[in-house]
């Protein structure tokens, strides 16, 4: 019970700071926006999908990896709050809190993922300006899916943000992990289209999964399905499953750590 | 009952030992007062009683509950002002007490209640909707202290709670935390290196180099030192420091450029003394002994030489305030 308060309350302050800061929603509504638009009908002007069937836009086949991007971004950036807390001394109060530490995680893991769907929802509400339909059951997968996605990126920020002492050497590390994780993810290009060594690595990043995931949800009906789709919707689950076991379990011993 | 134990506490930081066998306890309702030069282990101690971080060895109980083995006990027990602030700046006064309440499991009802008591207390309630970053330096600790005192805790740990308040606000806090003992039934620890401050205490503890140098009520403290203290300006330091010595068998003390003799009856004292020293003598003065004067006895140098020190206390209390 009281480890369910602490949640909400590490939720619900993370939720009022980002409600605060008028600059951040403003960020948050564009970026999408622009990497839809941008990247989006950029690539797809100069792409051609040569194996995709006739009428099937490389715009089509981005949307699933732009919301994934916008979320992993979102997500795993959100926990940069651990160290301005730290910095400017909340996260102490926070520490001596009677309360554990792993519902802190939690709270905080939510916070994250709260912004990061809010941000995705915004993506999905454009699905038919791109001439994709969703009808409500998909919508409702979606938004587990991306859920659980987003959850698992927050942790995976917290495990990092709570060894890190400066912002700088967040970004650092962020930078370093975040665009491999990106780029490999099959979010930018399908997997059957890249040499063996990379598809090997492409297999590696759970996040490749999480794009299969909500590409086998998007796709489901339409003919391009097997072009587009990698694994099995049961395989891209329980991975994705795993990764948020793992990464929520890794952010909870590193918090437990801070001194 | 005592509602602080200390046995024999120790902190090393690889070869930094910061606190070293210290052992003390505070009885209910007293103002505990710990009192050192910067670096001396304070901060380490009160962290380590709030489990925040964990002892090399030793142990404490606070209300009967161990430091090291029953930490979510002991943190609901007690009520905290780091040296640093840690206040949301960017919530509002009220939401930052009752994010807080929210932790310490105060119930909805009491909770409302309770900040608007403790936000009166301090001189706050017309502020409470005001953003954090807002408030003065002043503002903030007391809103600290507020939201100490938020979940009714036992004792109420305050590090440094005056350190770069102009002294006005100093004297405020200074109001507040007597007029706090008679309110609530609260236990004070606290920590300062003003020694001035530190006479507020009922009983203080003098810490340097990471261990108690000597533990009692301010009087007792000062009637160490055992007479008033005269501070001589002269021309020829090393001589008339042992001219004196020799002629009226009393102990003498460089400090700074000065010399400092301590007598009983100093005022009937001064005038055998600038008859004796004549031509050599620049200034004397004469003041009754100060925690200032029991540090310089017990520890061979003032408290305030380390100002260079005291400047990066500030700061680093200054950082946190940005
Ligand atoms: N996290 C840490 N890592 C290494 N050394 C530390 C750490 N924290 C404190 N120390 C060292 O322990 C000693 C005691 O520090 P502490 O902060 O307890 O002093 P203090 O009495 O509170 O001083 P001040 O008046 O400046 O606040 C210092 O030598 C300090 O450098
Ligand atoms: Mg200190």
């Amino acid at each position: 019970m009281r480890a369910l308060k602490a949640i909400y309350t590490i939720w619900l302050r993370d939720v009022i700071r980002f409600y605060r800061e008028k600059t951040r929603i403003v960020g948050m509504l564009g970026q999408p926006l622009l990497y839809l638009l941008i990247v989006g009908t950029g690539l797809s002007a100069s792409f051609r999908m040569s194996f995709a069937p006739q009428g099937f836009s490389y715009l089509e086949f981005m949307y699933p990896g732009i919301i994934g991007m916008t979320v992993l971004f979102t997500s795993v950036f959100s926990a940069i709050s651990i160290v301005w807390d730290r910095e400017f001394g909340f996260l102490k109060e926070v520490l001596v809190a009677p309360v554990p530490r792993w519902s802190v995680a939690i709270g905080k893991a939510l916070g994250g993922s709260t912004i990061a769907m809010l941000q995705a929802s915004i993506l999905l509400l454009l699905a038919p300006v791109i001439g994709i339909k969703l009808g409500p059951l998909m919508i409702l997968k979606m938004v587990g899916m991306l859920f659980l996605i987003a959850f698992s990126l927050t942790s995976l920020g917290i495990t990092i943000a709570s060894r890190m002492e400066t912002m700088e050497g967040f970004q650092m590390i962020m930078n370093f992990l975040i665009m491999p994780l990106f780029f490999l993810s099959g979010a930018m290009f399908p997997m059957n289209s890249v040499p063996p060594w990379m598809a090997t690595l492409m297999k590696l990043d759970p996040l490749t999964y999480g794009v299969d995931a909500l590409r086998n949800i998007v796709f489901a009906g339409s003919p391009a399905r097997e072009f587009l789709i990698q694994f099995s919707m049961g395989t891209d689950l329980a991975v994705v499953a795993a990764m948020s076991v793992v990464f929520i379990t890794a952010g909870t011993l590193a918090f437990n750590k801070i001194e | 009952m005592n509602i602080i134990e200390v046995n024999h506490l120790h902190k090393k930081y690889k070869a930094i030992t910061a606190v070293e066998d210290v052992s003390l306890v505070v009885g209910q309702k007293e103002i505990f007062g710990f009192l050192g030069p910067n670096g001396a282990g304070k901060s380490t101690t009160i962290k380590m009683l709030a489990t925040l971080v964990s002892p090399t060895a030793g142990t404490a109980l606070i209300g009967g509950f161990d430091i090291v083995k029953q930490p979510n006990q002991v943190r609901q027990t007690i009520g905290l002002v780091f040296q640093e602030t840690t206040l949301d700046e960017r919530l509002t006064a009220s939401e930052n007490l009752f994010f807080h309440g929210m932790l310490y499991n105060v119930g909805r009802q009491t909770l409302s209640r309770r900040m608007g008591e403790v936000l009166e207390m301090v001189d706050l309630g017309d502020r409470k909707n005001d953003l954090v970053k807002t408030f003065s330096g002043g503002m903030k600790r007391r809103l600290e202290i507020a939201r100490g005192l938020l979940h009714y805790p036992g004792v109420l740990f305050l590090d440094e709670p005056t350190v770069g308040l102009d002294p006005q606000t100093r004297n405020r806090i200074w109001t507040f935390i007597h007029q706090l003992r008679q309110r609530e039934n609260i236990t004070i620890f606290m920590t300062t290196h003003y020694m001035d401050e530190a006479e507020h205490c009922d009983r203080i503890a003098i810490i340097d180099h990471g261990r108690i140098v000597t533990l009692d009520t301010p009087e007792n403290l000062k009637k160490m030192v055992g007479g008033d203290i005269i501070t001589l300006s002269v021309t020829d330091r090393e001589r008339v420091k042992s001219h004196i010595i020799e002629k009226f068998g009393l102990p003498v003390k460089e400090s700074g450029q000065h010399l400092q003799v301590e007598v009983p009856g100093g005022e009937t004292f001064i005038p055998t003394l600038a008859v004796d020293l004549g031509e050599r003598l620049r200034s004397i003065s004469m003041h009754r002994p100060t925690l200032d004067d029991v540090f310089l006895k017990l520890t061979g140098k003032a408290i305030r030489e380390e100002s260079a020190g005291a400047w990066s206390g500030m700061r680093v209390h200054m950082r946190g305030r940005r």
